[in-house]
């Protein structure tokens, strides 16, 4: 049994308390020099188990020197957000202080000081506790590697938040660096939800370079994977003209015995805490047949909060938690102080919000995901959860929220908004109790956040491209990048990677003497360091309250008071007069001026443009396999609502209940159009990307598409000739995935919203320059401009590949489509009706919540939910 | 804008305007050029050849494509109207060393447009210098570089002039407003910027 130092088990008995297995394993861990990954419930004392092998080496070292070795940073603490690491900061203090250790611990993040910053830099403190996007930074500076020669630990808190995408690309090549830099630092992650630990511990190991594995492989084979995946396996490394081919080849072939580099990570797990206590809200016993707000439940929902000390409230979009605190505060008798925090809140309001909450002056806030993560802000004793989860880890994390004492039970309250959000809700809770998190894919390494990476090499140090590539194919998202891949980057970080080769002479990185790679002046590697970091916010615009200049006949507006940010999307979609709710209040929209929209109050109480309601979130996999599993186990209804149970036998008589393996696909005319309406239960990404493509197919069949609406659940489309005859299966062919995807990408706005992106974090755009930052319009504009140009004269060019496949695997959820296709292949279950059936009605109700455009708003669909129900429920003629 | 310049507005066929201004025939391709019919005149401002290759200069890679962009739409209005003179509105060139940054090919495909053609380049406030430079070195442009020039009733000149009330009789056809295509009527007369090609600025 490992033992704590007579100084820290002192400090743990003074406190009452007797250190945790976990902790004193993750102390074991690093006595044996080993990389760690803990997984341990919230309240388990996960940080300081993170911290406590740095605190212990610490205070073994005693006083630090002044300057050489063992002067520079200890321990590089890295979370994904910055009011995490001021928590932490203030958490970390606690035992330092009392345990009486002369440990310098300081934060820095994008708010910090100019002249903290530089004073970190003149003098390291012990433990320094940052983001990511500021390692991007540090990895970008000269002298980076004697500034990090003596680090011997990294912790990355909230592992499972960041690993995935391309925050987790670009800190994953961070700390391939800062292994080169300190061959001997460990890496640690803290997590509380985790569903496939190894998956986060091939993440985290430092690698040699290792072929594919089937289990990889088997999992990366979404869009493009297969062809991407085959050209791997006959690549070799190429030497270039100049610099030192590699005498052998840099990876061995496959073998069955390699590819196990998550097993130089040990895991270590905490105990489970107390099982959380989740009921699911029925409001008044019923549950309705549709919708996505849980709004018939808010009076229920206040009483609940009437009930306890201090509640959060979770939401899943920023519109929702404006539209839930504007219901709550509409029947607030008792005059609660219920406040609300979300993304497109100025900064200074969620400030203000947050201290309100650890003073204890609050009673409950509705929030979305800005809350998510582990920050204590206050005594929180109910979570409530308005509309499905989508997926069990979130939920975890949110109840998590609540309580955080590991011996006690977390209280939650889910409020399913529908009859299929109760089914989602009810899969949640089992999936909680049985400790079943949500699989992620595996995510390959992107690269233009790779692009960025070697720009940032080249401002610290001139680089040598053979030890460069090594180094990368050392981390995890990057280990089966080719020699070729690696090139065409550094080629795009020098010159742009134009097949028109005038910008040779230009380049930003150039050829040293001994034919290393360096910046090529300090002009150039300044505006890089301004621009690191691989988060792009969607373009937001400053919402203003405005008022009129003058009286009379000017019509000019100013811009006044700013309220909050929204996104651009929206406003765009607005016409001036339209009001809408935000910041809790409606508004009338006047305008767009540069970056700001124009607001007045508006005397309405009911907005007229409905904000989009859905879950930006899609169903999870498992979550939805936990569904597609209770609707076919008759058993199982029994645990639902009576009214439930009878909808899903209802369903069974009237249409049919599909089995877990088979897609149910129902056709039928109402009105003057015909409806099919698909099952899938994939998430509303992966069933608009399906629409959008079946759409294409119907059209040339002939069949007259005119709209399609999409839930979680299900997808409706509706033509003017009837769809029951088609071949349903040659219509489901995966093969859409092809020709009909390129088509449809090549036309869609969304590809200029990813390449946006992509141009942003490559480098090729710079948002921030010397003096002026470019605003989010002026980005938007001329990135659509080089799309096309590329489109046009380079369509093999990096960024528009780079696009296409974020486009494919974010925004489009491709993979999971492509998954689905193959499982339902040969299993469509068909069933021709002569009316609507039960479990159709929640997609078609939304038909006319939607704003619709073009051909399909001619449709007269916007009658009554109950209309349509009345006619489901009428007995069989 | 007045009742009679509206009436004056005629859609064309290939989706073209046909103006008076001053008396003379101008038509307004969708191009963004202006085309002379009277005197077999094209006229297009702003064409800000070399405009990604500045950014590049300084480190900012932005395709290298616009140049031949921009002489793809100028050689297409060449070969629809063949015209027998060719006005540039100044701004043509992005900035003063733009033009032996031009890639050869593009280079002597402006050589091959200008063949038997009189080709006019007027200053512009980015390329003034640039034209100078190049003028110095022996001219190695086609055709001739002017100040300002007048046609028929129309004055050319690449930063338009505030007019005064009794200037009305004036037209006026200026660039460098770009790239918004606006037509500003001043008394009976029209102020009508040409938009470039590229439509960038």
């Amino acid at each position: 049994m490992t033992e704590l130092p007579p100084l820290f088990a002192d400090w743990f008995a003074s406190r009452g308390w007797a250190p945790r297995r976990h902790q004193l394993e993750m102390v074991q861990a690093a006595r044996d020099g080993a990389h760690a990954l803990l997984v341990a419930p919230t309240g388990g004392g996960k940080t300081l188990a993170g911290f406590l092998p740095s605190l212990i080496d610490l205070a073994e070292r005693g006083p630090k020197p002044e300057t050489g070795p063992g002067s520079g940073v200890h321990t590089l603490y890295l979370s994904p957000l910055k009011a995490l690491t001021v928590d932490v900061e203030r958490n970390l203090t606690a035992p330092i202080r009392e345990i009486g250790l002369n440990i310098h611990v300081e934060s820095r993040t994008g708010d910090t000081k100019q002249s903290k910053r530089q004073r970190q830099r003149d003098f390291p403190p012990d433990i320094l506790l940052t983001t990511p996007e500021q390692l991007a930074l540090f990895c970008a500076w000269e002298g980076a590697r004697s500034y990090f020669a003596d680090l011997k630990c990294v912790i990355l808190d909230e592992v499972h938040a960041i690993w995935s995408g391309k925050r987790g690309d670009l800190l994953s090549l961070g700390l391939g660096r800062l292994q080169a830099y300190a061959p001997q630092m460990r890496r640690v992650g803290l997590s509380a939800t985790i569903e496939d630990p190894d998956l986060i511990r091939a993440w985290l190991s430092p690698g040699r370079p290792s072929p594919l594995r089937g289990r990889w492989a088997a999992k990366r084979l979404g869009w493009g994977g297969c062809r991407e995946f085959r050209r791997q396996w006959v690549r070799c490394p190429c030497p270039t003209a100049a610099s030192t081919p590699p005498s052998v080849s840099l990876r061995e072939p496959p073998s069955p015995a390699r590819g196990k580099e998550g097993e130089r990570v040990r895991l270590v797990k905490g105990d489970p805490g107390a099982a959380a206590e989740i009921d699911v809200l029925i409001s008044e016993g019923k549950v309705p047949w549709a919708g996505h707000t849980g709004q018939h439940a808010v009076p229920e929902v206040y009483a609940a909060l009437q009930r306890a000390k201090l509640s959060l409230i979770f939401v899943n979009t920023r519109w929702q938690a404006e539209f839930v605190f504007q219901q709550l505060w509409a029947i607030n008798d008792d005059d609660l102080p219920i406040a609300l925090h979300h993304g497109s809140l100025a900064a200074e309001q969620r400030r203000k919000v947050e201290a309100a909450m650890a003073r204890g002056d609050l009673r409950a806030v509705v929030c979305t995901s800005t809350l998510d993560l582990g920050i204590d802000w206050g005594d929180v004793d109910l979570v409530i959860q308005m509309a499905a989860p989508k997926g069990s880890s979130r939920l975890v994390q949110r109840i998590g929220r609540a309580n955080h004492r590991l011996d006690e039970p977390s209280r939650a309250l889910l409020v399913p908004a529908s009859r299929f959000e109760m089914l989602e809700c009810q899969a949640a809770r089992e999936a909680v109790a049985a400790n079943a998190f949500d699989w992620e894919p595996v995510h390959i390494g992107t690269l233009d956040t790779l692009a960025q990476h070697v720009m940032g090499v080249a401002c610290a140090e001139p680089f040598d491209m053979v030890e460069l590539y090594e180094q990368i194919v050392g981390c995890g998202p990057y280990r089966d990048l080719t020699w070729e891949q690696f090139e065409e980057v550094v080629d795009f970080v020098a010159t742009g990677g134009y097949a028109l080769r005038t910008y040779d002479r230009f380049a930003r990185i150039v050829r040293t003497q001994n034919g290393r790679w360096k910046v090529r002046n300090q002009h150039i590697a300044q505006r890089h360091r301004m621009n690191v970091g691989a988060i792009v916010s969607a373009g937001t615009l400053n919402v203003r309250v405005a008022s009129r200049r003058g009286g009379g006949g000017t019509r000019a507006w100013i811009a006044g008071r700013k309220v909050g940010e929204a996104e651009e999307w929206y406003f765009e979609q607005l016409t001036p007069g339209d009001t809408f709710l935000f910041a809790g209040q409606v508004w009338a929209f006047q305008g767009i001026t540069g970056t700001d929209a124009l607001v007045t109050h508006a005397s309405d109480k009911e907005p007229k443009i409905p904000s989009w309601g859905g879950s930006k979130f899609p169903l999870s996999t498992s979550l939805a396999d936990r569904v597609r599993d209770m609707v076919q186990d008759r058993d199982h209804w029994r645990v639902l609502p009576p009214d439930v149970q009878e909808w899903l036998e209802l369903q069974e008589a009237r249409s049919v209940i599909p089995d877990a393996e088979s897609m149910l696909v129902e056709t039928f005319p109402r009105g003057s159009r015909h409806f099919l309406v698909a099952y899938p239960f994939e998430g509303r990404l992966a069933h608009t990307t399906l629409c959008m493509l079946l759409t294409r197919r119907l059209d040339r069949l002939g069949v007259g598409p005119l709209g399609f609406v999409v839930t979680d659940y299900a997808l409706a489309i509706w033509s003017i000739k009837p769809m029951g005859d088609i071949d349903l299966d040659a219509l489901f062919q995966p093969d859409m995935l092809g020709d009909d995807l390129e088509a449809w990408l090549d036309e869609s706005f969304m590809m200029k919203r990813s390449f946006r992106n992509c141009a942003l974090i490559s480098g090729l755009i710079e948002r921030r320059q010397p003096g002026a930052e470019k605003t989010g319009r002026q980005v938007t504009f001329s990135t659509d401009l080089i799309y096309d140009v590329l489109r046009r004269h380079q369509p093999d060019h990096l960024l528009l590949k780079t696009a296409r496949a974020d486009a494919a695997s974010g925004l489009l959820d491709v993979a999971r489509l492509g998954q689905m296709l193959a499982r339902i292949e040969g299993r469509i279950r068909h069933q021709p009706l002569s009316r609507p059936s039960p479990f159709c009605v929640p997609v078609l109700v939304q038909i006319g919540r939607e704003r619709v455009g073009g051909d399909a708003a001619e449709m007269i669909l916007d009658e009554s939910a109950e209309a349509l129900i009345a006619e489901v429920m009428e007995p069989s003629a | 804008m007045n009742a009679a310049l509206r009436q004056s507005l005629a859609r064309k066929v290939c989706g073209s305007l046909s103006v008076l201004v001053a008396g003379e025939a101008c038509v307004l391709r969708c191009s963004g050029a202006l085309w002379l019919p009277a005197h077999g005149a094209l006229v297009a401002a702003d064409l800000h050849l070399e405009k990604g290759s500045a950014f590049a200069m300084r480190g900012q890679m932005l395709p290298p494509y616009d140049s031949r962009a921009t002489l793809d739409r100028l050689e297409a209005e060449i070969a629809a109207l063949d015209p027998a003179t060719v006005i540039l509105l100044g701004d043509s060139f992005h900035d003063t060393r733009a033009i032996p940054r031009m890639a050869a090919d593009d280079r002597a495909r402006l050589d091959r447009l200008a063949e038997g053609r009189d080709w006019l380049w007027l200053e512009g406030n980015h390329d003034r210098e640039a034209l100078a430079r190049d003028a110095d070195a022996a001219g190695r442009l086609p055709g001739r570089i002017v100040g300002d020039l007048s046609l028929g009733g129309l004055r050319l000149v690449h930063e338009p002039e505030a007019l005064s009330a009794d200037d009305d009789r004036r037209g006026e056809v200026a660039g460098h407003l770009h790239p918004c295509a606006r037509v500003a009527a001043y008394g009976r007369g029209c102020d009508a910027p040409v938009s470039s090609p590229t439509g960038r600025g």
